[in-house]
């Protein structure tokens, strides 16, 4: 139900993305996705990954703050209104969408990945509605 | 244990034989020591007119400023000839301060070292590896001959090559650290990446710190590293005055104990040099009265603490420091507010999704000072809001403490710098402005 994101506390430096980067070639880690939100200060970088625990292991091992979050992987069907029409089942449940970003896949639908407020209480609901939600499994046959 | 009789006495036999040695010792200054002598004459008190131990802050004090102006041995009461040892304190600016030391004086030194080690724990059968820097610097030495005095089995391994020093404690059975506590952290911090656990896999339990001041939270930092049942007592010294063996604390944690036989400790309102009532918060003031090449009498600490007299619960009746606050250097004002450095240790040790590892950095810009404040996160988060809510915690919680306002700068685990020896925690960026 839920995929694996990597999320990485990085300072506004130069060079740490890169670093961060250069951590996951060196351990064979493919990049799927990615969203990287910041301030003035610090920047958040959220990654779905062909192996986020390693990925995980590999960055704190280097001495970053890195860990696993569960997100929604929904697959959206190219069609106008869809995402309108799944985020409205979210908001009149009560729910709130804490971030997203998209996932774009060899077969040409569009995805995205969300962190929804109630994450268990929210895979319930667009299960109900047939969404359709990407697995872990899902992610490395179809997006690698 | 208690190492030595002189550490039960009753007050009125302690302060008999302080004032015999007070005595003797400002007779032979006064005869030996020319700048001592000008300076008595100028304060116009001769040894005469120390009669009672009150009669001692008639004295003129001696500070740091005294040894560099008679640097190397102008203060010294013995002929070079007589000395057996040399160390001297890394001067950042300008001359070191040199020490000397008799073979009498040495005899005192480690007869000290080994009633701290025996209040912090320490007994014959431990493995005490001492990770202090050898050199010129006493810390070591200090450590090293109070602890073999003992018949603890020494192993001097200094500071550096972190990884080698926790193969020697796992290989070598280590059962005591010497260390400052900033490294003691980072020796801990070292187990850990070798994939070891210091409670489990290390059998450390006793912690003999120095050269820094302890903080209740920081002695907390080094349980939850090194295991709760460890027993860390901070220790106290400075090489003017001997080294490392002035005072320690027992396993009762309730401040350090001074060697009256050998130091009598005041405390003076640092501003006037007005010698404050017992129990008040000062400057502490330090007068040798046992030691033969180099007495330094009424010695200007710069550290702020407190002396305890009531008798400890672990039997011993010498007169207790509280674990320092600071010292009188490291006072920061801030925007007019006085800061120690240990009161935002105190905080920041306390938040849980943040290191022990800080850096202080104070600044001026358009003439008002700016407080910033380095610390690692090591609770990682995966929501902006969790960041800011914990930068307002921690700004929060200081302001409590401080009443000033302060910048946080959250920084990946292991950005910061470590530390071997004394921890240098603060940038004051102000007076190269
Ligand atoms: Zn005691």
């Amino acid at each position: 139900m839920f995929i694996k994101q990597l999320s990485v506390f990085i300072e506004n430096q130069e060079g740490r993305l890169e670093q961060v980067l250069e951590v996951l070639k060196q351990e064979q880690i493919n990049i799927i996705s990615l969203s990287l939100a910041d301030t003035s200060e610090y920047g958040l970088l959220r990654l779905i990954t062909s192996d986020p625990v390693a990925g995980q292991a590999a960055l704190k091992k280097q001495g970053f703050s890195a860990m696993l979050t569960d997100v929604l992987a929904v697959r959206l069907a190219h069609q106008v209104g869809r995402l309108q029409e799944i985020l409205s089942f979210v908001c009149k449940a009560g729910l709130n969408v804490e971030y997203m970003y998209a996932l774009s896949n060899k077969e040409g639908d569009a995805s995205i990945i969300c962190k929804i407020s109630n994450g268990d209480e929210a895979a319930v609901l667009l299960k109900s509605k047939e969404v359709e939600l990407y697995s872990q499994e899902d992610i490395l046959r179809i997006f690698c | 244990m208690i190492w030595a009789k002189e550490e039960t006495m009753s007050r009125a036999e302690i302060e008999e034989i302080q004032l015999k040695r007070l005595k003797e010792t400002v007779n032979r200054v006064y005869e030996k020591v020319g700048p001592y002598r000008e300076k008595m004459d100028q304060a116009g008190v001769a040894p005469s007119d120390i009669k009672t131990l009150k009669d001692l802050s008639k004295l003129p004090f001696v500070t740091k400023q005294d040894m560099r102006d008679n640097y190397p041995f102008g203060l010294f009461a013995v002929p070079k000839e007589e000395l057996v040892r040399i160390h001297a304190s890394s001067g950042t600016t300008g001359k070191p301060t040199v020490v000397g030391y008799t073979e009498k004086d040495l005899e005192m030194w480690t007869e000290c070292v080994s009633r701290i080690a025996a209040m912090g724990g320490a007994t014959e059968k431990d493995v005490a590896q001492i990770c202090f820097g050898y050199g010129m610097f006493t810390g070591a030495l200090g450590l090293h001959f109070g602890l073999e005095n003992m018949g603890a089995a020494i192993v001097p391994s200094s500071t550096g090559n972190s990884e080698k020093q926790i193969m020697y404690m796992k290989d070598f059975g280590t059962t005591l650290l010497v260390a400052t506590p900033s490294y003691a952290l980072r020796l801990g911090e070292v187990a850990k990446e070798m994939g070891l656990d210091p409670k489990k896999d290390l059998n450390v339990k006793i912690g003999l710190v120095g050269s820094e001041l302890l903080t209740e939270a920081m002695r907390g930092e080094m349980h939850k590293l090194w295991g709760e049942d460890m027993l860390v007592t901070s220790n106290y010294g400075m090489s003017e005055l001997m080294g490392p063996g002035v005072s320690g604390e027992c396993d009762k944690l309730c401040g350090m104990h001074i060697n009256e036989d050998y130091f009598i400790p005041e405390i003076i309102n640092p501003k006037t040099g007005e010698v404050l009532p017992p129990g008040e918060k000062g400057e502490l003031v330090i007068t040798c009265i046992y030691k033969e090449a180099l007495p330094l009498i009424r010695y200007r600490t710069k550290d702020i603490t407190r002396l305890i007299y009531e008798p400890c619960k672990c039997g011993r009746t010498t007169v207790r420091m509280e674990n320092l606050s600071g010292r009188t250097d490291d006072m920061l004002k801030i925007r007019g507010v006085n800061v120690f450095p240990s009161q935002i240790e105190e905080v920041l040790l306390g938040i849980e999704e943040i290191g022990p590892h800080y850096e202080i950095i104070v600044t001026r810009k358009n003439h008002s000072d700016i407080l910033e404040i380095r610390v690692e996160l090591v609770k990682p988060v995966d929501v902006y809001r969790e960041l800011e809510a914990l930068e307002k915690k921690i700004k929060h919680k200081l302001r409590i403490v401080l009443g000033l306002d302060a910048k946080i700068r959250l920084e990946s685990p292991n950005t910061l710098k470590r530390f071997e020896g004394k921890a240098q925690r603060v940038k004051d960026l102000r007076k190269e402005v």
